[in-house]
């Protein structure tokens, strides 16, 4: 088990409705006191969000709970967002690619994915059948 | 900081109505302002403006719902234009292609003149 730094910060929310909100609520803090601008912090927000009920809607996790860890470096923020459900493909989530009004179920899933890596700098899913993290890279702009 | 608070005021107009949001917009949320589109809608509305000027967080599930409501529209040639979007709002409306089907517009008076403009 790796030694926490004071650079990390660790929370666990239950997979219920608006929970996401204090997931995101936190790393909005977190982003703020690195100096991140208002922009990059709602666009943190976002994925957060978006990473976070992609998880409560289709882990299909026993123990219904995500657990979000935030890792403040110099220039950038890290977060991996973890779930132990059953995992899934990354190709299995189609993109909004041309993004015509398609079908309900293809949008939500589709665009939850295609938002997060828009708004975030780096994504990157490891998932088998027990557990799946997605780590997102936030990137200060350089001033 | 972020609030769960949410809240919709309607304004209607003679030839329009205007449906101002405030707090976070997820799929519930977007269910319930839909129902208030809806229920405009059979009022004989067919022009609306949706004010997000209050409403920082959006998530993917709230903006289907929205396109629910420009696809309603469009069954009945309506207008349906959004003011007051944030930055990453209005970048997240373009990405998803809902900005193709909606004006976006950077205040009130401005979406609303444009409902009126021949």
């Amino acid at each position: 088990m790796s030694k926490q730094t004071d650079s990390e910060v660790v929370l666990t929310i239950p997979m219920h409705p608006s929970m996401e909100l204090v997931a995101a609520q936190t790393g909005s803090l977190l982003a703020q006191a690195n100096g991140f601008d208002e922009n990059c912090i709602e666009e943190i927000q976002l994925a957060i969000i978006e990473t976070c009920i992609n998880a409560f809607e289709h882990s299909k996790s026993d123990d219904q709970r995500v657990r979000i860890k935030f890792i403040i470096k110099d220039n950038e923020l890290e977060l991996k967002i973890t779930d132990r459900g059953v995992g899934f493909q990354l190709d299995s989530d189609k993109s909004a690619q041309g993004s015509e009004l398609e079908s309900r179920e293809l949008r939500k899933r589709g665009w939850g994915l295609e938002l997060i890596k828009n708004m975030m700098d780096d994504l990157h899913v490891d998932s088998n059948e027990n557990e799946t993290t997605i780590t997102l890279v936030k990137k200060k702009p350089e001033s | 900081m972020l609030s769960d608070k949410f809240d919709v005021q309607i304004r209607e107009e003679d030839r329009y109505a205007v449906i101002q949001t405030e707090g976070y917009l997820n799929g519930p949320r977007g269910e319930s302002l839909a129902e208030t589109a809806k229920n405009l809608m059979q009022k004989g509305h067919t022009k609306f403006v949706i004010n997000l000027a209050k409403t920082k967080l959006i998530n993917s599930i709230g903006i289907s719902i929205l396109i629910e409501i420009i696809e309603l529209l469009e069954e009945r040639e309506g207008v349906l234009n959004f003011c007051g979007l944030t930055p990453t709002i209005e970048r997240t409306f373009k990405l998803v292609a809902l900005a193709k089907y909606a004006g976006i517009f950077p205040d009130e008076d401005s979406a609303i003149a444009d409902l009126n403009s021949p």
